[in-house]
């Protein structure tokens, strides 16, 4: 005879949250779901944090009342904190918040394994456990910090390259496991430590050593640790539904990691190792040169208007200069003309999966105007102007044409197939990859030089 | 330095070599430019607005007098004679045909830039005249066609029944074959066109013609010039029963065929005879002695049997405005080139091969025929010859080579799992239970977020970002403890933690709220 006891009710209620992020991630899968996606998530959340409450205050050793002012000034807190960065953050920080975000995950759970270290004396089953979260945890901690320092520019995004930098990943990894013997073997506090600083140490370097342009990747598989972490803590903790979540995130880490790197036709592993974009220098047998051509924002306005169909290809350079007002203001004035108008989104255009989509989105572009790579490609040869804004590896045809080009077999937006291609640029300098574009020396490119957003206000204004 | 740009003297010619969109160009390259007086008026451009666009209006001998002249067609012998040493004539020369030419303008001592002569090379393409009259000659031949045509071009279902569309054959996938394929095609009517470079077939059937393609053995291959080359006897003999072939079903027939300035015979008198009456011929290869038997050059001639031929010469000239302004686009790059400062002052550079192609004489030194230049779009390493093997051999080796790697990465699972399966065995039951959820959850994850549309990663990875603030509950679990030293860990793992609930749901919520569909 079974007794409902507060336990029993606690492990329902996680069950039911549990459910809820299934069907809240679920629901994300579309636009039309989204919002509800959304809201199920908070509600699984809410049913999760109560029942955590009533457990916690039950199970406290000190006074409960001490325990409910502890998570109430905790709560508090966090809501101020969260709900204030939510509110101010502009849709271009992005990236930088998503990497915050998964810095404090991992920093709580490297918390988490030292207190549960320091509470539970178990067996050697939860000391691996233990020793695991708390690395996986250190790594992401760092790993993010960098992610998040990279993002915002606070240093440079150049790819870190020290000599023998996989060796040293390597050892860090080697080192860590032998920790892990002796730690098991004879747990003390000082394996954990040292493992802790290696590991530390690793996050660091790990994503210090990667460029600026391989970012999706790295933030999503920093989203993938994240979730790996929380699953080591529900591990360490024999939490069922830090289990399910944590595994939930972090194959979602990992499928998004998966589609950036195929994206970039590239493996995770050469990603992980780092250094791309150090040796883009020495590019490929065939020389890119010739003569570019320049338009005027005037005449762009009158092969706009005189057009029918266009497709705007934004790049994380239309983010940089904060074009995607101007950009969307010109696309509503187009369609107002009866001119066709889409947008072709490349999967790593940006700096986070789906980037382009949110600022575009911000800008209030109807997302069914903006079409992923695999939905647009054909529709090239078709369009009579393709606007390139701020992008440049993603509409490279050496990928696709020279064997020898560093990009070579990436998947990239056929813009040149269009009549007349326009590309906003800075200057006539390469892209994130190092690679030259022969693109831009097309007889049907037509080069616009200077600030992206001062272009299009130009070509608003010439309309 | 100053430019003039004087009337043409050819008769009937109505093109101008700049416009005031042109002539504002070379402004801004730094030159003073003088306009004939009326030097635009064939082409419906008033001489003030050359003056709004910052020229001057001078009569003639001021401007043959100016440091550049650029003009559409040769000048004449007496405007020839009136050139000084060290004046820069640019204008369409035809080098290769005129000898003559060149000696009388090496004897005048000027230097001669030929408009016509520019290399086949990608970046040359804006500034290449032959391109841009070709284009608006293929245009116009449809045009033209089209006036004389009894009928329709597009087919039509009507009350008063049906109608079909006009065939249309096109000879030639050049400039001017694809700008006659391009109209043709919008008018509506049905276009076959045919050219000996297997490669432009491609671009045929781009604009929405039929590629018409004779044997194997007729098929030419790329030439190293970028042009059509002419053709051995077996193509010959294959190509006229193709043409023969296709000119008897034809309303239409354009024929654009031009190898260095001399025009093939495509099409016989025979040919011509067999064609149905009312059917026109629109002979764009006129100026090089006609591609069709029959044509007279600059005239309309009617055959016995009804069929119209149009060997007109000026088709170009016929279009002033616009062709005034590729043409003066065409001088304005080239002046871009010869510009590098923008300083208004001429810089020839014969290491460049697109100068050095098109200098016919400079100060007087005669510089024809240049060196030849290889064709950036370079001839394709032969394929066929690294990778002998059949289509169907190649897809079974790709097959093959798939289904090994499927076998590979199907016997590693296998080999993981039952490694795993042992490993977990060992271990006690509380633990298999933990990884049993563990390992269904990761399975449910991905089937779940495969099917995240691209658009959304942003907002799933912020919600992912606020679930995985679910570490939360661990932290709070902890919170409780008798050890002070782990409540305050606790206590700051929690808060961080709860950030992440609240920032990454909220910012998801805004996040989503900005998607919107269009109406």
């Amino acid at each position: 005879m079974t007794v409902v006891s507060l336990t029993t009710v606690a492990q329902a209620a996680y069950l039911v949250a549990a459910v809820l992020f299934i069907l809240s991630l679920a629901g994300l899968s579309k636009q039309e779901t989204a919002r509800r996606g959304n809201v199920l998530g908070m509600v699984g959340m809410g049913v999760a944090l109560v029942a955590t409450i009533v457990l916690s205050l039950k199970d406290s050793v000190r006074s409960p009342w001490v325990t409910a002012l502890l998570i109430a000034l905790v709560l508090v807190v966090g809501a101020v904190i969260g709900t204030w960065r939510a509110r101010t953050v502009e849709m271009t920080q992005m990236p930088e918040l998503i990497a915050m975000l998964h810095s404090f995950v991992g920093a709580a759970a490297v918390i988490i394994g030292y207190n549960s270290y320091l509470t539970e004396k178990a067996g050697g089953a939860h000391l691996v456990e233990v020793f695991l979260g708390v690395l996986i945890g250190a790594v992401t901690f760092t790993g993010s910090i960098i992610a998040f320092l990279k993002l915002s520019a606070r240093i440079k995004s150049n790819p870190l390259t020290l000599p023998g930098r996989n060796l040293l990943n390597l050892g860090a990894l080697v080192v860590s496991f032998a920790l892990m013997g002796w730690f098991v073997a004879a747990p003390s506090i000082w394996p954990l430590a040292i493992m802790t600083v290696i590991a530390l140490a690793l996050g660091l370097h790990l994503v210090a050593a990667i460029g600026g342009g391989d970012m999706p990747v790295v933030v999503s598989m920093l989203n993938s640790y994240s979730g790996w972490a929380a699953a080591a803590a529900g591990f360490m903790l024999g939490n069922d539904l830090l289990i399910v979540t944590g595994s939930l995130v972090g194959s979602s880490g990992a499928i998004l990691s998966y589609l950036m790197c195929k994206a970039m036709n590239r493996s995770f592993i050469s990603v992980i190792l780092g250094g791309f974009g150090a040796e883009g220098g020495k590019v490929s047998a065939a020389a890119v040169g010739g003569e570019h051509r320049e338009v005027s924002a005037a005449e762009a306005a009158e092969l706009l208007s005189s057009s029918r169909s266009v497709i705007v290809t934004p790049g994380y350079g239309m983010a940089v200069a904060k074009a995607q007002y101007p950009v969307a203001e010109l696309v509503t004035r187009l369609r107002e003309k009866g001119v066709t108008v889409r947008f072709g989104v490349h999967p790593v255009a940006g700096r986070l999966p789906g980037h382009m989509n949110v600022l575009l989105a911000e800008a209030k572009v109807p997302y069914d105007i903006v079409l992923e790579m695999d939905e647009i490609n054909d529709d090239f040869k078709d369009t009579d102007v393709v606007l390139v804004i701020g992008a440049n590896d993603t509409v490279n045809p050496a990928a696709l044409e020279d064997p020898g080009s560093p990009i070579a077999g990436m998947p990239v937006l056929h813009v040149w197939e269009a009549h007349q291609v326009i590309v906003f640029k800075r200057s006539m300098a390469t892209g994130y990859a190092g690679v030259p574009n022969p693109l831009f020396y097309r007889e049907n490119t037509a080069m616009l030089f200077g600030d992206a957003k001062t272009q299009v206000e130009a070509i608003l204004a010439a309309l | 330095m100053l430019i003039g740009i004087p009337t043409e003297s050819r008769p009937g010619e109505r093109l101008v070599a700049g416009t005031p969109r042109t002539v504002a160009g070379l402004v801004k390259l730094g030159y003073d430019v003088v306009v004939q007086a009326g030097a635009g008026a064939a082409a419906s451009i008033p001489d003030e607005a050359y003056v709004a666009a910052g020229a001057s209006v001078a009569d003639a001998e001021a401007v043959w007098a100016a440091d550049v002249v650029t003009a559409v067609n040769t000048p004449s012998d007496a405007e020839l004679a009136g050139l000084r040493s060290g004046q820069v004539l640019v204008a369409s020369l035809a080098p290769a045909l005129h000898p003559e030419l060149v000696q009388t303008l090496s004897e005048r001592g000027v230097t001669a830039l030929a408009l016509d002569a520019v290399p086949r090379i990608s970046r040359a393409q804006a500034l290449d005249v032959l391109s841009t009259m070709s284009n608006v000659a293929g245009y116009r031949a449809v045009i033209e066609a089209a006036a004389e045509y009894g009928g329709m071009f597009t087919g039509q279902v009507t009350a008063a029944g049906k109608t079909a569309p006009a065939t249309v054959f096109i000879i030639g996938g050049g400039v001017a074959g694809l700008a006659a394929i391009g109209a043709a095609a919008s008018l509506g009517a049905q276009v076959r066109a045919f050219d000996v470079r297997p490669e432009a077939g491609e671009q045929i059937e781009s604009l929405g013609a039929t590629f018409v393609q004779a044997s194997a053995a007729a098929q030419q291959e790329r030439s190293a010039t970028g042009y059509a080359a002419a053709l051995t006897e077996d193509q010959e003999k294959a190509t006229l029963a193709l043409y023969a072939a296709e000119t008897a079903r034809a309303d239409i027939v354009i024929t654009t065929a031009l190898v260095r300035g001399q025009a093939p015979r495509t099409i016989t008198a025979e040919m011509v005879a067999a064609m149905r009456p009312g059917s026109v011929i629109v002979d764009l290869a006129a100026s090089g002695g006609g591609n069709c038997e029959l044509t007279v050059p600059g005239e309309r001639v009617v055959t016995d049997n009804g069929v119209i031929i149009l060997g007109y010469t000026d088709l170009t000239s016929r279009m002033p405005q616009h062709t005034s302004q590729l043409f003066g686009t065409n001088v304005v790059n080239l002046m871009a080139l010869l510009t590098p400062a923008k300083d208004g002052q001429l810089v020839l550079d014969l290491e460049d091969p697109v100068q050095r192609g098109m200098t016919v004489t400079r100060d007087g030194e005669v510089l024809w025929p240049p060196p030849p230049v290889q064709v950036s779009a370079a001839p394709a390493a032969a394929p066929a010859a690294v990778d002998e093997r059949t289509p169907e051999q190649r897809a079974a080796e790709a097959a093959a080579k798939k289904a090994a790697a499927s076998r590979r990465s199907l016997t590693l699972m296998v080999t993981a799992g039952a490694v795993l399966a042992i490993a977990l065995a060992f271990t006690d039951v509380a633990f298999l239970a933990t990884f049993t959820v563990f390992v269904l959850a990761v399975f449910v994850g991905y089937y779940v977020i495969s099917n995240v549309s691209h658009s959304l990663h942003t907002p799933l990875m912020s919600q992912t970002n606020a679930i995985s603030g679910i570490i939360l509950v661990g932290s709070l679990l902890q919170i409780g403890s008798a050890d002070t030293l782990v409540t305050v860990l606790a206590v700051v793992s929690a808060a961080i933690a709860s950030i992440n609930v609240f920032g990454g749901f909220l910012v998801t919520y805004r996040m989503l709220g900005m998607f919107r569909k269009g109406a």
